[in-house]
């Protein structure tokens, strides 16, 4: 099947070569980082995760998402999504190898990676988090590639890919859950000490991915002939909606258990996040667009009208992804290292070379994207009208 | 008996993967623990680690300089004049932030100013070994939280569960920021990209001498086994009111702070 993403229009190609320059530029800015060290970064001894880290959290709930496509087809026989599950098992495909990029760029000694697994150490929630997003990253690759190949060729997929996807479906919610305890299981720093860490994740992720599913879906329908469905578009704008509300609210919780106790360690990275502290303000304006467009995506998608419409819907679903980037792409990890340990303040803010390697991972990653997504638009063009089982 | 060339390496071949193998069977056998090697009975011993450090006789910003700058040139701390990327094992900070959430409005203005010396607490429940992906931070018998700066990877979790800021990383080459005239052959210099941190000087503990800022301190820091209730530690610390940074987290940290009175004459500048 792989000989399907060689030929493409000049539209792709040209695509293709953007996404290659990006990730030229990027590879040429890590090797400078590789030479040099992390010091070429805008990260400090007090702020010691930023960008790179931040663009990983963020990733893995992309991942974690495409389980909104797969769950209800395989576990409601909803069949308006049948053709599309594929779209969010590549989506998770191309979301963990980002994940795993930005991991290996934010490492100290990249060349020493498979320490990790040399000497295992079941205490680390991040060595945990290295098997169960290696184990998603395969369950997807396989799941994706068997099932489009049986549709290719016409036939039901093969039976042992079924308990496969059962366990996939388990499995999405396990990488997010991991991923929050490598916050909410550190001492000392407020922001992230949270029983609700992992809820929120959850609910940002199954907002964020399916949202940005809608984005690529309605690219999909204008730059091919496979349309994804209306109906599947409508669900997953509801999907949005629903989660999106649980995550501002979830947030709320936050807020009011910081605020309304008024116990100081818990109100600083909030302070610092939404008004500055102690006269350092850099990411206010950043954390103020995130909750304007939270509440204005809100405010558009609880009208089944604005649903219906595709491109109101289409920009709803922009200022979700943007809010919850901002949220979680960064907020989350810098809110978690200022103020201090010892309760001050060391701004962050990335480099130009840390934004270029940042942009040169992303771009990474929508090349896979893109080429499974190219390889699996061209199935279902070839297959179109053709309904199978699964 | 005639062997031709075929046969020959045959049995050549045989031969020394044979004895390679034994070889390599024996050395496993035999190797020994680093610590083994040069036996020394001189070394101190002791299962729990600890320093009081009292503040009332720490009487100067001298007193303080000499101990923090004892530590970084015998373990080749690399200064950058910078703090993005400073490399430090033992420094100070005001009272409110080293104890945040003790300080308060009123209390007397030389105890909030102090400059209380910080350093790794090495802990009894240390959250950084817990976090480490590589065990290349761990806990060694005798308490001595230990960065195996080989194994490191770099990813810094244990900077993030630290709630002491006590580890730096290496974001440059450290041996850049070296005086190359100053540096101490005893002591290996780092790379970049791993973290480090005090060590509790276990190298000078394994020629049985103690802490070089102990031993600079002029008697404001005691060194000694926590396990043992016959140790000098012990005694100041059952006979003296102490406090600890950060107790509430239940991480048991292992360096103890006398305060002292109203006794602080200087008032030195905090940066």
């Amino acid at each position: 099947m792989l000989e399907k993403a060689l030929s493409g229009s000049k539209k792709y190609w040209t695509w293709i070569f953007i996404l290659l320059v990006l990730i030229g530029v990027g590879t040429v800015n890590y090797l400078k980082q590789f030479q040099t060290g992390l010091t070429i970064t805008g990260l400090s001894r007090d702020v010691s995760w930023g960008l790179y880290i931040g663009q990983f959290t963020f990733l893995v709930g992309v991942a974690a998402s495409g389980v909104m496509l797969v769950l209800p087809y395989y576990l409601h026989n909803f069949k308006q999504f049948a053709k599309i599950t594929v779209l969010g098992e590549f989506l998770a495909v191309s979301a963990v190898t980002m994940c795993m990029l930005f991991i290996f760029v934010d490492m100290g000694q990249p060349m020493k990676i498979m320490n990790v697994l040399l000497y295992p150490t079941p205490s680390s929630i991040l060595f945990w988090d290295a098997m169960v997003l290696s184990g998603y990253l395969g369950l997807n690759v396989i799941i994706g590639w068997v099932v489009l190949g049986s549709d290719k060729k016409g036939i039901a997929p093969p039976k042992w890919v079924k308990p496969l996807i059962y366990l996939s479906i388990a499995w999405a919610p396990l990488i997010h859950t991991v991923t929050a305890f490598l916050y909410a299981g550190v001492p000392g720093r407020h922001y992230w000490l949270t029983a609700i860490m992992a809820a929120r994740f959850l609910a940002s992720a199954f907002s964020g991915g399916p949202a940005l599913l809608i984005i690529l879906a309605l690219i999909i329908r204008k730059t091919t002939k496979f349309d994804p469905g209306k109906e599947a578009i409508q669900t997953l704008g509801k999907i949005v909606t629903y989660f999106m509300i649980t995550n501002v609210f979830f947030f709320g919780l936050e807020f009011f258990t910081a605020f309304y106790s008024n116990i100081p360690g818990h109100m600083h990275p909030f302070a610092y996040l939404f008004a500055g502290l102690d006269g350092h303000a850099k990411l206010v304006p950043l954390m103020w667009t995130s909750v304007i467009f939270a509440i204005a995506s809100i405010a558009l998608l609880i009208f089944p009208a604005v649903r219906r419409n595709e491109s109101t819907l289409a920009i709803a679903c922009a200022m979700v992804f943007i809010s919850l980037w901002i949220d979680k792409g960064f907020g989350l990890i810098i809110g978690g290292f200022v103020p201090n340990m010892f309760e001050k303040v060391t701004e962050y803010w990335p480099t130009i070379p840390e934004t270029l390697i940042t942009i040169g991972v992303w771009a990474a990653g929508f090349l896979v994207l893109t080429i499974l997504y190219k390889i699996a638009i061209t199935v279902r063009e070839e297959t179109a009208g053709i309904e199978i089982e699964h | 008996m005639s062997m031709n060339r075929r046969d020959f390496l045959k049995i050549a071949g045989i031969s020394t993967i044979a004895g390679g193998t034994a070889l390599a069977g024996g050395l496993r056998k035999g190797m020994l623990e680093a610590a083994q090697t040069a036996p020394n009975t001189d070394a101190l011993a002791g299962k729990r680690w600890g320093i009081v450090i009292d503040m009332s006789k720490l009487k100067s910003e001298e007193n303080i300089k000499r101990v923090t700058e004892a530590c970084h040139r015998i373990h080749n701390v690399p200064d950058f004049s910078n703090t993005k990327d400073e490399v430090k094992w033992i420094w100070t900070e005001t009272f409110e932030h080293s104890f945040p959430g003790q300080e308060h409005k009123f209390m007397a203005e030389d105890t909030k100013h102090k400059p209380f010396l910080l350093l790794c607490n090495h802990c009894a429940n240390p959250p950084c070994v817990r976090v480490c992906p590589t065990k290349a931070t761990f806990k060694r018998k005798d308490g001595i939280v230990m960065q195996d700066m080989h194994r490191c990877i770099g990813c810094r979790f244990c900077m993030a569960a630290c709630p002491f800021g006590a580890r730096s990383f290496n974001y440059r080459d450290p041996r850049t920021g070296l005086n190359q005239e100053k540096i101490n052959p005893e002591f290996p210099t780092r790379t970049k990209g791993v973290v480090e941190k005090c060590t509790f000087c276990y190298e000078r503990l394994a020629k049985g001498l103690k802490p070089a800022c102990v031993e600079e301190s002029n008697g404001a820091l005691v060194f000694g086994d926590l396990d043992d209730p016959a140790s000098e530690i012990r005694r100041i610390l059952a006979s003296k009111y102490t406090i600890r940074r950060k107790p509430e987290l239940g991480t048991e940290p292992n360096i103890y702070y006398i305060i002292g009175g109203n006794d602080y004459a200087v008032v030195p500048e905090i940066k």
